[in-house]
């Protein structure tokens, strides 16, 4: 029992130290992300469309808005000077793609060679389910109820119904 | 034959996978190519008062090297630059990318300068419109001034003894 109290109160230390451990690192990763003061909160959020669209090259798996990388500032001091010169939003997607390909796109468009990227998983999808249909179907009828022992139907109802009245 | 399907599915999901693993996430095709070389008008390192641009390249087929004194890759790459420079095949010239210029002259005077002149990117415009995204990064680019290959990444040996010489037979044939 002592022991086992022991136990309790070394686990709830661990979690709290974890807990502040946690915070602390909060704490740090929020200095250095603190973003530049924008100037002008419109654009700045026009900033953030336009490059949420964008993949970061240098660190794959996040978007421009997202990325800490110095790439992904300069990109987003390219469109912030490009919305300013009255540029649209496609007009910028259209210079980055000019430059960098359709990779530093989040929504690749439908080419011949993105073809089985964009039908691929319906396809696989459709094909799985119709092949789940037909082994269900199979399995049905290959395994019937058997109906024939009269004597085992009356018990299951038995039982079924002295649970019922257990249950009253 | 029925028994074994899932193993086959599961055989081929397999080598699907592997062959993924086997490519280059970090080598995208840049869209540059077969295009011309963006044109652009930047001071030279370590003489501010000149100035460089790609027009005077014309008629010579030459390599651009996208290099900085922070990178790190760039070290790897650098003895072989100096090579290639010795063998006086293919004027390089380097784009000093997003660097300051004394950690650069310092760099170039202990590493071995291999660049006919090295131009000054310092805000990294230059670098946007070539498409860069990490350093370094070379661009073979012809007479007409078209970008004919680029090689993303440190240069290997094999870059430079297979691929390079097999591009430039191509563009004098």
């Amino acid at each position: 029992m002592q022991s086992k109290q022991n136990l309790k109160i070394k686990n709830t230390f661990y979690i709290v130290l974890f807990i502040f451990f946690g915070l602390f690192m909060m704490q740090t990763t929020f200095a250095t992300e603190a973003p530049p003061l924008a100037e002008n909160p419109e654009l700045e959020l026009k900033v953030m469309q336009v490059a949420s669209e964008l993949r970061c090259l240098v660190c794959q798996n996040e978007s421009i808005a997202d990325s800490h990388a110095d790439l992904a500032l300069d990109l987003r001091q390219q469109i912030r000077e490009q919305l300013q010169g009255g540029k649209s939003q496609k007009e910028i997607i259209e210079y980055m793609v000019e430059r960098y390909g359709d990779f530093v796109l989040y929504k690749p468009p439908v080419k011949s060679n993105t073809l089985v990227l964009w039908f691929g998983p319906f396809i696989l999808m459709i094909g799985s389910l119709f092949a789940l249909f037909r082994f269900a179907r199979k399995e049905k009828n290959s395994m019937p109820i058997n109906t024939d022992s009269t004597a085992e139907i009356e018990k299951a109802r038995e039982l079924l119904s002295s649970s019922r009245k257990n249950l009253e | 034959m029925k028994r074994f399907l899932p193993l086959i599915i599961f055989g081929v999901l397999c080598v699907i996978l592997v062959i993924g693993l086997q490519l280059n996430p970090k080598e995208i095709p840049s869209p540059l190519i077969g295009k011309s070389a963006p044109q652009f008008k930047l001071p030279i390192l370590s003489q501010s008062s000149t100035t460089f641009t790609p027009e005077q390249m014309q008629g010579k087929v030459w390599l651009l090297n996208v290099w900085a004194s922070w990178c790190v890759s760039c070290r790897e790459e650098h003895p072989l630059l100096n090579e290639l420079a010795k063998q006086n095949t293919i004027p390089i010239i380097g784009l000093n990318y997003k660097d300051k210029n004394d950690p650069a002259i310092e760099w170039l005077t202990k590493m071995g300068d291999p660049y006919q002149l090295s131009i000054v990117d310092e805000s990294g415009t230059v670098g946007i419109n070539y498409g860069v995204y990490g350093v370094p990064e070379t661009f073979l680019i012809d007479q007409k001034g078209i970008i004919v290959h680029k090689f993303t990444g440190p240069l290997t040996p094999t870059n430079l003894q297979k691929d390079l010489p097999q591009l430039l037979a191509k563009l004098n044939r």
